[in-house]
């Protein structure tokens, strides 16, 4: 196929599926008319049914909690899939030890100490930020917000402590056996979730517990056990992804810090 | 209200054309995390908050992340991988 072939398959292409595309914009319903019923229906009935004041946060845990059990599944394994690609046998990491160093060295790229400022503004934000992540998680069905949202802000937590240059903490907590057991236990925590509801004769997933008072933090039954489950594995999804890529890194940093 | 939204999707589209249009991967995943940021207002402003937390969450912090992690990987192999070939020449010519 040559250019000219080339370009006029290209602008065939492109006028079908300009086509397509104002055909479907004519179709769509205008600017701020939402038609579709179910949210509507969601809406009036949610606080009422489920005792849940954050919509977005039922419809995810409970209307249609197997769609999210399977979102977090995917999470899981893409997670694993990294570890497994990117992680270094012990052998091999203290192998190419002395050559990066001296390669470091040579090109004049010795590891600049964090400043004192840098160290003061991100060690002085860990606190607050492990207590909004928390915030986050266990206010899921209260407000915005729930188990992926203040699983991520959980997790940037460790790598605010690798941003003030603390490596060697930052190497204890990420590379902590509690990453990779709260990984599989959060996973695995939403799926036992999932049975009582069944060994109560009901389908997987539904509600045991008791609703509460809409606007408590104790209220909405099982959203809030799951989105805690959630948090737990999306931050140490998270943390341990982010320690194998900064394995290498860190080993050579440590070594040289020395 | 309509100019706030107005406003804020011709940012969208001006962020999103400017990290098009740069080159060059490691200023391209800044641009990607500002343009992250730039859409999560949009959803708050069109009354989507929850929508908007885990805009800001994955979109402007942990895929710029991961992209920034892989970049640095490659560029780390790469680097790897020529001393490699150095040292094996060196040999050879030895």
């Amino acid at each position: 196929m040559n250019r000219r072939v080339r370009r006029w398959f290209f602008l065939i292409c492109a006028c079908a599926i300009f086509g397509l595309f104002v055909s479907a914009v004519r179709q769509m319903p205008t600017f701020g008319h939402y038609r579709g019923p179910y949210g509507d229906i969601l809406n009036r009935e949610t606080v009422y049914e489920r005792h849940i004041t954050d919509v977005v946060t039922a419809v995810n845990f409970d209307w249609r909690g197997i769609d999210t059990l399977g979102e977090e599944s995917i999470l899981f394994l893409s997670v694993i899939g990294t570890l497994v690609l990117l992680r270094k046998p012990s052998s091999e990491v203290n192998d190419s030890h002395d050559e990066n160093d001296t390669a470091d060295k040579r090109k004049g790229r010795e590891i600049p100490l964090p400043s004192a400022a840098t160290r003061v503004a991100t060690l002085g934000l860990v606190g607050p930020l492990v207590v909004f992540g928390l915030y986050i998680v266990a206010h899921g069905h209260l407000t915005p917000g729930g188990g992926f949202q203040g699983g991520v802000i959980l997790a940037t937590a460790p790598l605010l402590v690798y941003l003030a240059g603390d490596l060697k903490s930052f190497k204890r907590i990420a590379n902590h056996e509690t990453v990779q057991i709260g990984e599989a236990l959060g996973l695995l925590g939403f799926l036992i979730l999932g049975l009582p509801g069944m060994i109560r004769g009901g389908a997987y997933l539904r509600n045991v517990l008791p609703l509460g008072t809409s606007g408590h933090v104790f209220s909405g039954g099982m959203i809030a056990p799951i989105n805690v489950c959630t948090g737990v594995a999306v931050s140490a999804g998270l943390v341990a992804v982010t320690y194998v890529f900064l394995e290498h890194t860190l080993e050579t940093r440590l070594r040289g810090r020395r | 209200m309509l100019v706030l939204q107005a406003t804020i999707l011709i940012f969208v589209a001006i962020t999103a054309t400017a990290v098009v249009f740069t080159r060059q991967p490691v200023r391209q995943v800044v641009g990607l995390s500002f343009y992250g940021i730039i859409l999560g207002l949009l959803f708050f402003i069109l009354q989507a908050p929850d929508v908007a937390l885990s805009q800001i969450t994955i979109g402007a912090v942990a895929l710029p992340l991961m992209f920034m992690l892989s970049l640095a990987k490659i560029r780390r192999d790469a680097e790897e991988r020529k001393r490699r070939e150095e040292s094996e020449h060196r040999r050879e010519a030895a």
